[in-house]
C-alpha cells in the first residue's frame, strides 16, 4: 500500500511546440499514486487533466519528465506495453463487435479460458446493469449504455492501472449514484489502482481517496476530499471546491487592545480576540497588512448583532436556502438549512466564527492559515 | 410509415421507368447491334426485328475480321487480356501503396504531410496528353516503353491519388480513440491498422478501388502512346474496327459488350459496398 505504483516527475506537455500555436497543457507535474488508491483528476475544461491521462496511457508523447509504473519507466513505451486499461469519454467501442465481445476483447487477447472470460464479463455486466444488451451492437444502444459498456471493457481487465476518462458523464443521476458505490466497491475489493478524470466534484468526492485539482496545466493541490475542503492550499482550490463557491473578501489587518481587526470596507469590520489565532498566524497576517479572507457559504451565520448586510436574493432549493447579500462592497452567499425568513432589500447581520476563516496571500493566492492555525 | 396513393405510385413507376430507359437503352441497343451484321445495323429506318447472328463474336474470338476489302487480323482477345492485366495490377499496386499512405496522412501530422498529399493529388490536374509525350521519350530511354510495368507505373497517376484521397477521408472518420482502445489492450499499431482501421474503412476502400478500376479500364491515351499493339487495352484496340472499307459497327458493338462485361460484373457484385462506401461515413455515431 505504501510504495508508489504510479509516479509522475516533472511531467510537461506542450502541443505544437515551437510554433505560434504552442500550448502548454501540462506544466511540471509531480504526482505519486500508491497501489490500491483511487485518484481523481479534477478541473475545468482545458486544465490539463485529460492530457495527463493520455500521457499516462501513451496516446500523447511526454514533452518533458518521467512517468513510472511499478518501478518501470513507461513514458517511452507503446500503449500496448504499459499494461494500462482505459475507459474513454467518447466510449470508443468497436462498431463491428457486440457489447459482449467488446468487453471480452482484451481478455481474449490475453488468452484467458473461455469459462473465465464468460464469468468476468457476466460479473462486470451485472455490476453495470448491462446484462440485457450484451448481444447488441454499439450502434443500436444509447449513449449511456455505450458508456457503461466502455467502462466495463476497462474494469474487466487485469492491469497495473485503470484510467477512467469522465466515466459516468452520460448516465442519469440515479444510475450514476448507484454505480458510483458499486464501482468503488469493485475497485477496492480487487485492490485495483485507478485514476479518474472528471469535472464533477460529487463524483470525485464519492469515488476518490485523493483528488488532484488542476488549473492552467498546473497541479494546484493533491489531497483527500476532506483536506481540500477544510485546508485549501490556495485561493483557486478554495473557490473551486465546494458548492456554492467560497466567499472571498479583501481585508486590512490591524491589532489593538488584545483584538484582531479585519477591515473589509468602509462599513464592515470583523473583530476577534487575538487568542483565537495562534501567534504565528497573527504575525503572518499583521506582516502582510492586506489579506484575502475566504468563508464557505455554509459557515456564514446570520445574527442580529452581526456586521450589516442587505439581502439581494433568497432562493429556497427544497432543502436549503441560498441567500445572496450585499456585503463589504461585494456579494456574500450564505446557506441556511432551514427556510430563512428574509426578503430582498432587508437588512441582516452576518458573522463568521474564527475557525471558519481561511486567509490567503493577496499576491500569490497561497493559503496563510485555516481558522486560527497556520496553513 | 408514409402512405402513398395509387396514382402517386403509378406516376413514380413511370418516372423511374423513364430514367431507367434513358440510361439502359444505349446499352440495350448496343447489345442488339452486337448480334447483327453491318447491313442490318445500317438499314433505314432502323428496326429491332432481325435475324440474330453470332458472327461478330466469332470474329472477335478467332481474331479474324471479314470485311468487304478482305480478311483482317485483329487482336481483340489480346487487348481484353491486356485490359485485365493493366487494370487489376494498377489497382492492386495503388491499394498496396495508397491505403497505408492514406492511413499515415489521416493519423499523423508530419512536416510537409499536406504538401505531399496535395502534390499526389495534383497529378490528376494535368491533362494526360501533356504528361504522356515527354514520358514517351523518357520511357524509351530507360526501356520502359511498351512494357506492362511501364504502363502500370503510369496508371498510378490515375489510381493512386484517387485511392489516397478517398481512403484518407474514411480513415479520418474513424475516431482515433477506437484505435487507441485496441492498442491499449496490448496490440501494436500495425495490428491496430490491420484489425481495426482496415475493416472499418473497408467499404470506403472497396469503393475507391472500384472507382480506380473503372478509371484505369477506361483509359485510352496512356496506352495509345506508350504501348504497342500487343500491350494495348480494349479501349485502344477498338481502333482496329475502323477499317479501310468502313466502320465495323457489329464488331464494335460485340467488343463493347465483351469489354464492359468485367466492369459491369464487378460493379454489380460490389454495388452494396459502393453505395455504402460513397454515401456513409465508416463509423456511425
Amino acid at each position: 500500500m505504501s510504495e508508489a505504483t504510479l509516479s509522475l516527475e516533472g511531467v510537461s506537455k506542450v502541443y505544437n511546440p515551437g510554433s505560434a500555436q504552442a500550448v502548454q497543457a501540462v506544466i511540471d507535474l509531480d504526482m505519486q499514486v500508491t497501489a490500491g488508491e483511487i485518484v481523481a483528476l479534477l478541473g475545468s475544461s482545458g486544465c490539463g487533466k485529460t492530457s495527463t491521462l493520455r500521457m499516462i496511457a501513451g496516446f500523447e508523447e511526454v514533452s518533458d519528465g518521467t512517468i513510472r509504473l511499478k518501478e518501470r519507466e513507461i513514458h517511452r513505451l507503446s500503449p500496448a506495453r504499459r499494461n494500462v486499461a482505459m475507459a474513454f469519454e467518447g466510449y470508443s467501442l468497436y462498431p463491428p463487435l457486440t457489447v459482449r465481445d467488446n468487453i471480452a476483447f482484451a481478455l481474449k487477447s490475453a488468452r484467458l479460458s473461455r469459462d473465465e472470460i464468460a464469468r468476468r464479463v457476466a460479473e462486470v455486466a451485472h455490476l453495470l446493469e448491462i446484462e440485457d444488451i450484451l448481444g447488441r451492437y454499439p450502434s443500436s444502444i444509447s449513449g449511456g449504455q455505450q458508456q457503461r459498456a466502455s467502462l466495463g471493457r476497462a474494469l474487466v481487465r487485469d492491469a497495473h492501472l485503470h484510467l477512467l476518462d469522465e466515466p459516468m458523464g452520460q448516465l442519469e443521476p440515479q444510475l450514476r449514484a448507484l454505480l458510483r458505490g458499486r464501482i468503488k466497491h469493485y475497485i477496492k475489493e480487487r485492490g485495483m489502482t485507478a485514476i479518474l478524470v472528471t469535472h464533477d466534484q460529487t463524483e470525485a468526492n464519492a469515488l476518490a481517496d485523493r483528488i488532484a485539482v488542476m488549473e492552467g496545466g498546473v497541479l494546484q493541490q493533491f489531497a483527500t476530499p476532506a483536506a481540500l475542503k477544510d485546508r485549501p492550499a490556495n485561493l483557486f482550490t478554495g473557490t473551486f471546491i465546494g458548492e456554492p463557491p467560497m466567499n472571498v473578501f479583501l481585508a486590512e489587518v490591524g491589532a489593538e487592545n488584545g483584538s484582531l481587526r479585519l477591515r473589509l470596507g468602509d462599513d464592515a469590520e470583523l473583530t476577534y480576540a487575538v487568542t483565537a489565532f495562534e501567534e504565528v498566524v497573527r504575525s503572518r497576517l499583521l506582516e502582510r497588512g492586506r489579506i484575502a479572507i475566504g468563508v464557505r457559504p455554509h459557515a456564514v451565520r446570520l445574527v442580529e448583532q452581526g456586521v450589516p448586510a442587505h439581502v439581494a436574493a433568497n432562493q429556497w432549493l427544497g432543502d436549503q436556502s441560498h441567500i445572496a447579500a450585499e456585503f463589504a462592497g461585494g456579494l456574500l452567499v450564505a446557506v441556511e438549512h432551514h427556510r430563512a425568513p428574509v426578503r430582498p432589500g432587508e437588512r441582516i447581520g452576518v458573522t463568521f466564527a474564527p475557525e471558519d476563516l481561511h486567509f490567503f496571500d493577496v499576491e500569490s493566492g497561497v493559503a496563510v492559515s485555516h481558522g486560527g492555525r497556520p496553513a | 410509415m408514409e402512405h402513398t396513393s395509387t396514382a402517386e405510385r403509378i406516376l413514380r413507376g413511370i418516372a423511374i421507368g423513364a430514367v431507367v430507359l434513358f440510361f439502359i437503352f444505349p446499352i440495350f441497343w448496343i447489345l442488339l447491334m452486337s448480334f447483327q451484321t453491318n447491313e442490318t445495323i445500317l438499314r433505314n429506318p432502323p428496326s429491332i426485328a432481325f435475324v440474330p447472328t453470332i458472327s461478330n463474336y466469332v470474329a472477335l474470338l478467332t481474331g479474324r475480321l471479314e470485311t468487304a476489302a478482305g480478311t483482317l487480323d485483329i487482336s481483340f482477345m489480346q487487348n481484353l487480356k491486356n485490359s485485365v492485366i493493366l487494370s487489376v495490377s494498377s489497382v492492386a499496386v495503388a491499394l498496396l501503396l495508397g491505403v497505408p499512405a492514406a492511413y499515415a496522412f489521416a493519423r499523423h501530422r508530419f512536416r510537409g504531410s499536406e504538401d505531399i498529399a496535395f502534390t499526389l493529388l495534383s497529378f490528376r490536374f494535368a491533362p494526360p496528353l501533356l504528361i504522356v509525350l515527354p514520358l514517351a521519350l523518357y520511357f524509351q530511354d530507360v526501356g520502359l516503353a511498351d512494357t506492362y510495368i511501364g504502363l502500370i507505373w503510369v496508371y498510378q497517376l490515375i489510381c493512386l491519388p484517387l485511392i489516397l484521397w478517398i481512403v484518407r477521408g474514411y480513415f479520418e472518420d474513424i475516431p482515433a480513440d477506437v484505435e487507441y482502445a485496441y492498442r491499449i489492450a496490448g496490440h501494436s499499431w500495425f495490428a491496430t491498422f490491420r484489425k481495426i482501421a482496415l475493416p472499418l474503412a473497408g467499404p470506403g476502400i472497396a469503393a475507391a478501388g472500384l472507382l480506380a478500376f473503372i478509371f484505369a479500364w477506361n483509359n485510352f491515351v496512356f496506352a495509345l502512346v506508350l504501348g504497342s499493339a500487343d500491350k494495348q487495352p480494349v479501349t485502344v484496340g477498338a481502333l482496329a474496327f475502323v477499317t479501310a472499307s468502313g466502320i465495323q459497327f457489329g464488331q464494335i458493338a460485340a467488343a463493347i459488350v465483351l469489354s464492359i462485361a468485367p466492369t459491369l460484373a464487378l460493379a454489380i457484385y460490389a454495388q452494396r459496398y459502393l453505395v455504402e462506401g460513397l454515401s456513409l461515413g465508416a463509423v456511425k455515431g
